[in-house]
């Protein structure tokens, strides 16, 4: 009877949550590897095309974005129109906005890194070419030639 | 003095460390993205170092492939009208010509694909075409590699890829677009 009694008055004991923090602390750092701060927040929606020729990119402090969409929200719309606009960091730009935007990235870098920035682009599937075929010009005046067509890994489908 | 010496320095709560530590995990939940970018990489051609367009170099019309999409997303592949699914065969018969035919490249090394589309042309049929392009030259590569060191494309080491490469260059050139589409 003794023993029931001693239980009785010592209760549950209490579960230890000193490696609390380690655990956490190693979640934290998976995250902080396994992902990339998300650098601009989008004003236009880009749905990107399917593709089955696929790359990765490797170095992701080797590439700069250029989004291009028509605007994400109503709100949005309803002062910029419904026709695909370019997005360079967090604002709208236009076709002679690149090339301020290619050097400004160029600057970011280190010297020996300034020629092995890829442009990925990240464009909406519903995008006529002439407004591609304007952002390649552009970069190729600004001698940014290696360029990276963002797509979603897929079959290809029809377009409408 | 010997009761404060038995103590020695007090311990630090470490209770709030796991509140600290969910802090910053939550914010790196939060400020960042796991999805990897990938899509189609290719190489702009450099811009002409004048503004006078020196005259096209002469290549053979048996080595082009004249691929043209127009503004309603239709293929023309060689004067005739396509689908985008047909596309990939044709460039590879296009690139080997297995049967020496007289009207396609006399060498893998002197193919050229010729892209032109319109203005009007979505991007998703752009990208479409670049895809059948690259998988096409993707397979004829593979086949290659196949054939002589027994390995896929890329599992062959930097040498071999080179030779490869070398066998069977990617060349695909981008006319400027015409706008006939939007008049």
């Amino acid at each position: 009877m003794a023993k029931f009694k001693k239980k009785i008055a010592g209760g549950t004991p209490a579960i230890s949550t000193a490696s609390l923090p380690d655990i956490v602390f190693m979640l934290l750092f998976f995250f902080m590897v396994t992902t990339t701060i998300r650098d601009a927040s989008l004003k236009v929606k880009v749905v990107t095309p399917n593709a089955t020729e696929i790359q990765k990119l490797e170095k992701k402090t080797l590439v700069s974005y250029i989004y291009v969409g028509p605007p994400a929200n109503a709100s949005l719309k309803a002062t910029f129109g419904t026709e695909p606009r370019i997005q360079l960091n967090d604002a709208y730009a236009t076709i002679a906005d690149i090339a301020e935007f290619v050097e400004q990235e160029r600057d970011a870098r280190d010297e020996a890194e300034k020629m092995k920035i890829t442009t990925s682009l990240k464009i909406d599937k519903d995008t006529k070419m002439g407004l591609v075929t304007d952002i390649k010009q552009e970069l190729r005046k600004q001698n940014a030639l290696k360029i990276n067509y963002s797509t979603k890994k897929g079959n290809l489908e029809a377009s409408k | 003095m010997s009761k404060k010496q038995k103590r020695g320095v007090p311990e630090i709560n470490a209770g709030s460390m796991a509140d600290i530590a969910f802090l910053l995990l939550i914010f790196f939940i939060v400020a960042t993205t796991m999805d990897v970018d990938s899509g189609i990489l290719t190489q702009l051609p450099p811009m002409p170092p004048d503004e006078e367009q020196e005259p096209p170099p002469d290549i053979n019309e048996r080595n082009v492939l004249t691929v043209l999409v127009n503004s309603r997303d239709q293929l023309l592949v060689e004067g005739e009208w396509t689908d985008v699914t047909q596309l990939r065969a044709q460039t590879k018969e296009f690139i080997v010509n297995p049967q020496g035919k007289l009207d396609l490249p006399e060498s893998p090394t002197k193919a050229v694909v010729s892209l032109q589309n319109d203005r009007g042309t979505s991007y998703n049929a752009y990208i479409q075409v670049q895809n059948e392009l690259k998988a096409a030259y993707n397979e004829v590569r593979n086949e290659e590699s196949r054939k002589k060191y027994g390995k896929k494309y890329d599992d062959l080491n930097p040498d071999q890829q080179k030779d490869i490469k070398a066998m069977y260059p990617v060349k695909i050139s981008e006319a400027e677009p015409k706008d006939i589409g939007a008049k």
